[in-house]
Parts: structure tokens; sequence; C-alpha cells
């Protein structure tokens, strides 16, 4: 099967987008894809083995957290497997009150003013783009 | 290191910020890493998921994501940052940015909109190699003509 990197893994799969494997499962699709680039273990399992918390792994369009037999789902080589990282934010810090915010924003939006006067935006010529 | 990114795709960004206020809007750059930096040849408005707290949090469905980042491969480019804005809030990375962010490498940029107006836009580079010692790191932003 075929296994799609995302970008900031890239750097442990030798700049490799995708990564084939041969596996009846996709635990061992995963296994297979660690001991082929054994750096990219670490960035997608905790020490206790378990995927980490903000990796999505995708079967093809399904996320596999709601597949029934989740990663001992059986795959073939038609099938594809998306690692995907989560993307999360947000102007407001974890636990932090909407008042407690509001005031802190009324000072930060005042540095911010501030802040503009030494804008990091430049404007330049043309650039392009290599695909 | 610099963002590198179009005029048009910059403006869109920040209109995107505008047309949500007061919620956070939040999207995808795809464009080409480079040795100086992030290089965005398109931007990809993404829903925020966030419906219980848009004004100050954004999510992306994976879902959603990983049909950007197929969009990204048939175009020939790669995921190269996100986008967001921060409603009557200050341009700046929160804890809750930087606990949320897993895209090393990529680019974390972040418009504030004040009273409905976009203001100031700032580019983040997440550096490291690991969860561990990642860091937030400022970066220029050339908008091209």
């Amino acid at each position: 099967m075929k296994i799609y990197i995302p970008t900031p893994l890239r750097a442990f799969t030798g700049k490799q987008e995708t990564v084939v494997v041969s596996a009846p499962t996709l635990e061992q699709a995963l296994a297979a894809l660690t001991v082929a680039h054994p750096e990219i273990k670490a960035h997608l399992f905790t020490p206790e083995g378990k995927v980490r918390s903000f990796v999505n792994l995708y079967l093809n369009d399904e996320d596999v957290r709601y597949l029934p037999q989740k990663e001992q789902t059986a795959v073939t080589e038609r099938d594809s497997l998306t690692i995907i990282p989560s993307i999360a934010g947000g102007a407001l810090p974890a636990g932090q009150t909407r008042a407690k915010a509001k005031a802190d924003s009324s000072t930060s939006l005042r540095n911010d003013k501030m802040a503009a006067r030494k804008d990091k935006v430049l404007v330049v010529g043309k650039i392009g783009v290599e695909r | 290191m610099a963002l590198r990114i179009g005029q048009q795709e910059y403006r869109a960004l920040r209109a995107h910020g505008e047309e949500t206020y007061p919620n956070e809007c939040c999207g995808v750059m795809l464009g080409k890493s480079g040795d100086s930096g992030n290089h965005v040849a398109q931007v990809v408005r993404a829903g925020n998921t966030r419906t219980d707290s848009a004004h100050n949090r954004y999510h992306i469905a994976p879902q959603e994501l990983v049909k950007i980042q197929r969009q990204a491969r048939e175009l020939g480019l790669d995921i190269v940052g996100f986008y967001h804005s921060h409603p009557d809030h200050p341009a700046q990375w929160s804890r809750t940015d930087f606990e949320e962010a897993h895209w090393l490498g990529c680019s974390y940029v972040i418009t504030s909109i004040e009273k409905g107006r976009a203001v100031l836009t700032n580019s983040f580079l997440l550096r490291g190699t690991s969860e561990e010692d990642k860091s937030f790191a400022d970066e220029v932003v050339e908008v091209k003509d």
C-alpha cells in the first residue's frame, strides 16, 4: 500500500512524499514504515507504542479511529494511508477566561499597533514557484 | 528565513479574516520549501470546526486536510504552512497556537483583525526536530507585487 507522508515528516523518509510497503494490516504497514525509516517512529508513536494524539491516520478517506478494527484493519496494495498531523490553535490560551483575554487583548492591541511601526512585511519584486 | 507570498494570496488570507470576524478564520498555504524559506503559491480556505468557541479557537478537520494535501499533490505543491486570524487580539502566537503546532518546518501566519479590519500579519516558522525541541521563530513576510 501507499503511505503519504506529510511535509514535516519527510525529513525522516529521505524526503520521500510516498512510501510503498507490503503488509496485510494497517498496523503491520506502519511497522514496515518504521523499519524502513526508523527515525519516523518517535514522531508517530508515544514511548508506549500508541499513535500520538495529534497524528491522524486516514485509510483512503476513512479515519482509522472510527474503523471497526482500527489498526487491525486488513489492507491491500490498492489502499492508501495518509498521515496528517492536526491543525488547531487560537488566540485564547487554554484555561484562560474570556474576560481575562479581553483585558489582555486591550494591552496587546496597543503593543500590536506599536509593533506595526516596524512591520516585518516587505513588498518585493516578482517571484515564482518551481513546480 | 522569509515567507514569500504573492500579493493576491496575501490579500486573500487577510480578507478571509475580515469576512469571518468576529470569529477566527483558518486555511492552508500550498507552495514549496527552499533553503531561504517557504514560498506560497496558493492559499486554500478551510472551515473552522470550533463552532463552540470560534471567536478565539480554530481547528481544521483532518478530513479536509487530507483533501487539501491531495489537491497540493495534484498541483505539484506541498503544504508549507497555515494561516488563521486573531479577532481583536494581536498577531502574535498564543500558548494554544504553540501547543497545537505540529508541522515542523511550516510557516504559521497570524493576522490580527481589529473591529473587522485586518491590521497586522505576522509569520512564525515552526523550527526544531521534534515536539520536545520545537520553537516558533519570527520570519519576514515578503509580499510580491
